[in-house]
């Protein structure tokens, strides 16, 4: 069935950082040192695929369609309800392509990953995650939000469109309970560390020596390692009783310090930060826990030294590019602090027919072209064109902030941008603070939740600045 | 094909108000018994001599059974309309061009709206199934966004500006001290106004329009039969509506600086009313200063001053009760509060007592005598997608 791995990688790493060191003084406990990725108010683990996916199938070869989606977290925005179907929608996707959740677990992420890699062409697999914990708690302060994305599966002979060539798979699955979380709680609850940090430590060994087996390498020849999981101590221990704790490439370990671990998308975003400053040739070992172990060993091709298939957003830029939330505002956007809205009426629930009638533009951004070039935002029907939009760039013409307006996370920062190229819309700011919004600003598009209503996620397009990292 | 008007051809003889305030104590049908009541006490007729009425609410009520029931109406036509905030203007557009058209002899305009039963502040369009996408920004911020585009296209230094729309909001709140009709009758000073928060772009909670519960009506009939019911009609000299198309918004040529909705119906209503120097002509105009910024464009939209220099003339008190052109002298919009469907019909009643001189001494203009002509301006939406009505109304027919 011919060469098969990684073709494209895209990361989403949310803009606000929470500093840890701010915890302790208002939760009396916890926190830490460093950095942990926060998902505004208007993310969820639907929107963040979004953007990773988008930025996955960017830096795909020109031309590659996924032959499927894949979607996994352990934070679905919708239960019963499939969520990558809204990604589907985001990204544009052909109704031919099947959307798929692979939900509930961070192993999960492991499983829609085999699944393309076992397909028949290659496909897009999403993984996001929106860590929670108690004020104070450990999952609070190493969490971290985020998601990654993966075009991954057979290419053929010719292992030219891979980035990464999967040369070995080991597996060890048991079940033993470590973590646990019923649907609908908001954190996580643990085991004491010593029981579940033993049981990694022999399923690690063991998916370890499989797949170096299934490689037929043996460990010298492996060059880089990246062990991913949430129970911190295994991680480590793991990595120092196969011996490759000086295997884990600086961009991976680093991801501790400044992002957390992102669940469900860490292991995509582990591979993504690797790739991103690997040199063609190495071998990299990926070390997944949970519930079990999977190790994935790779080669790199002559591709990831290729500037064409870099990477144009890469996860150190993003690393670069964030901006502080205060941790109050940080409690308040995962509900742990409820703050007083705006007395005024809560927006009414989208309509599932009106939603489904515009599904090119509410969740594409998709307007239409007259006749005469003229771009309108939203489409009208008298134009006889689509005009997709999420990947223009514009500029903010004039601007307001409405601090009477209902928002999950007030003020509103609201702005008229004109895109390059024509067409104008009046929309929302996000990932912005208001005193620093200017006229003449530049901003680029993307995918968030405007409100939930009734349980119905009212997903939209917002304009954010048009930070380095977005520059490419 | 043409926009005619119908000059002349139909007179307002009475009209009612209520005052506009949070009526904690009076529903719709109490407000529109009072309203309604004065009107017909002021025609000495009686509701069963109207032969038809048009009710205006945006969201008090559906149909004309909100105003049939009340007033226990017999076998009487009612038309309930909308138009946003221009919602009163539109009823007695309607009722005056029933009345022109032939189909009726007396036709009665209502306008009402209960707003604060609504629990929450500022006005809340009730909810319309869509698609999600729409803004839910409020109008304070869609309005909010003229000033710093007027400022900028005419390079008025930012701080004078706030002190101009102070001087908007100041002056209104002036007038409305007079007014026992009014909302809020208690002068603010320009100081007191700058120094207030900014709750939405820079304007602050005293930017923005009264909002209130309140009804006002208005009796119209052929012009050559209103010396009937009173020896002072009003003579309808001009009705213009524009609903815009949205154009605004997508738009990269505009620039929040005019409403172009307002200069077509202004356009419009002075060819219909033959009306060629509106400074020079008009003894008063209402307008819709739903917040001071519109008020600052109205101004220059309405012809009233030379694009990019209304400012000039706010601060040089060009607009006050006393001056060459008294704008708001009941207190608009900002001081006599904002009951929706009531607002447009409010405005025709400043003009019924002021060129009648049937406003209370301490508020009368002086350019009443010399100059018989009011204007009306009422609009809805934001910037960018906005409905607009303009009317004039004069005490003599012309010759």
């Amino acid at each position: 069935m011919g060469r098969r791995g990684i073709v494209s990688h895209g990361v989403h790493l949310p803009y606000r950082r929470l500093d840890r060191s701010e915890i302790r003084p208002v939760a009396g406990t916890g926190g830490g040192t460093g950095t942990r990725t926060v998902a505004s108010y208007d993310e969820d683990t639907t929107t963040m695929g979004v953007e990773a996916g988008r930025q996955a199938l960017r830096d795909a070869p020109a031309g590659m369609v996924p032959a499927a989606l894949w979607f996994a977290t352990t934070t679905p925005a919708y239960a019963d309800k499939t969520n990558a179907t809204a990604i589907h929608a985001a990204l544009r996707l052909d109704g031919s392509v099947p959307a798929f959740d692979a939900n509930g677990s961070v192993r999960s992420a492991l499983g829609a990953l085999r699944a393309a890699l076992d397909g028949t062409a290659p496909a897009l697999v999403v993984a996001a995650d929106v860590r929670t914990g108690l004020p104070g708690g450990a999952d609070e302060a190493t969490g971290g939000d985020g998601a990654a994305a993966l075009v991954a599966g057979p290419v053929g002979d010719d292992a030219g469109d891979l980035l990464a060539e999967v040369v070995g798979w080991g597996s060890a699955t048991e079940e033993f309970l470590d973590r646990w979380r019923a649907p609908g709680d908001a954190h996580a609850r643990r085991w004491e560390g010593r029981f579940g940090e033993g049981r990694y430590l022999a399923l690690g060994q063991r998916a370890w020596d499989d797949a170096l087996k299934d490689a037929g390498l043996v460990a010298d020849q492996v060059d880089r390692v990246l062990v991913v999981g949430a129970h911190g101590r295994a991680v480590a221990g793991v990595a120092k009783a196969l011996g490759v704790a000086a295997k884990v490439p600086e961009a991976v370990a680093g991801l501790d310090g400044a992002v957390g671990f992102t669940g469900a998308a860490h292991p995509a975003l582990a591979l993504a930060a690797a790739l991103d400053t690997a040199a063609p040739g190495e071998v990299l070992a990926l070390v997944v826990l949970a519930d079990g172990a999977d190790v994935v060993v790779w080669r790199t091709t002559d591709a990831v030294a290729d500037r064409a298939r870099r990477s144009t957003r890469p996860v150190a830029a993003q690393l670069a590019a964030g901006g502080p939330v205060p941790y109050g505002k940080a409690l308040a956007w995962r509900g742990f602090l409820p703050v007083a809205p705006p007395n005024r009426p809560e927006p009414a629930r989208p309509s599932a027919p009106a939603a489904a009638r515009s599904s090119d533009w509410k969740f594409g951004f998709v307007g239409s072209q007259g006749a005469d070039g003229t771009v309108h935002l939203p489409p009208v029907p008298t134009d006889d064109h689509a005009r997709p939009m999420a990947d223009a760039t514009g500029t903010i013409v004039t601007f307001t902030v409405d601090r009477l307006a209902y928002s999950p996370s007030p003020p509103v920062v609201f702005a008229v941008v004109d895109f390059d190229g024509g067409g104008r819309l009046p929309v929302e700011l996000t990932d912005v603070d208001a005193a620093d919004v200017a006229i003449g600003g530049r901003v680029e598009m993307t995918f968030r939740r405007l409100f939930t209503a009734d349980g119905i996620h009212n997903y939209f397009w917002k304009a954010r600045p048009l930070r380095p990292a977005g520059e490419g | 094909m043409g926009s005619h008007g119908i000059r002349d051809r139909v007179a307002i003889v009475a009209m009612g108000c209520t005052r506009f305030a949070e009526h904690w104590d009076k529903g719709v049908e109490d407000l529109l018994l009072d309203a309604t009541g004065e009107a017909f006490a002021s025609a000495g007729a009686t509701k069963d001599e109207v032969d038809a009425y048009w009710l205006g609410t945006a969201q008090s009520g559906m149909s004309g059974m909100v105003l049939a029931k009340p007033l226990q109406l017999e076998g009487k036509p009612v038309t309930r309309v909308e138009n946003l905030c221009a919602t009163g203007s539109e009823a007695l557009r309607q009722a005056a061009y029933a009345v022109a058209s032939g189909a009726y002899d007396v036709a009665m305009a209502v306008g009402v709206e209960k707003v604060k039963d609504g629990g929450h502040q500022g006005l809340n369009a009730f909810p319309i199934p869509t698609d999600g996408t729409n803004r839910t920004l409020t109008a304070a911020a869609m309005f909010s966004m003229a000033a710093p585009a007027y400022a900028r296209r005419y390079g008025v230094d930012s701080d004078e500006l706030r002190t101009v729309l102070a001087r908007i909001a100041s002056k209104n709140h002036f007038n409305g001290a007079r007014n026992p009709r009014a909302q809020f009758r208690r002068e603010m000073s320009v100081e007191r106004l700058c120094a207030m928060p900014a709750v939405a772009g820079g304007l602050s909670v005293f930017d923005c329009a009264g909002v209130a519960d309140g009804a006002a009506a208005a009796i119209v009939v052929r012009a050559e039969d209103a010396h009937r019911y009173t020896d002072h009609p009003l003579y309808i000299k001009a009705l213009s509506f524009v609903a815009g198309n949205g154009s605004g918004l997508t738009d990269p040529g505009y620039d929040y600086t005019t409403f172009p909705e307002v200069v077509r119906t202004a356009a419009d209503a002075y060819a219909q009313a033959g009306v060629t120097d509106p400074r020079a002509e008009l003894a008063m105009a209402e307008v819709h200063d739903c917040f001071t910024p519109t008020e600052l464009v109205l101004m220059e939209d309405l012809g009233f001053a030379a694009r990019g220099t209304a400012w000039k003339e706010v601060l040089a008190g060009t607009y006050d009760l006393g001056g060459d052109l008294p704008v708001n002298p009941d207190g608009g919009l900002k001081s006599f509060g904002h009951p929706v469907g009531a607002s447009g019909l409010r405005m025709t009643f400043e003009a019924w007592l002021q060129l009648r001189g049937e406003a209370p001494p301490e508020r009368r203009i002086a350019t009443v005598g010399d100059r018989t002509l009011a204007l009306t301006h009422n609009l809805g939406g934001y910037p960018g997608e906005m409905v607009s009505f303009v009317s004039i109304v004069g005490t003599e027919p012309s010759a």
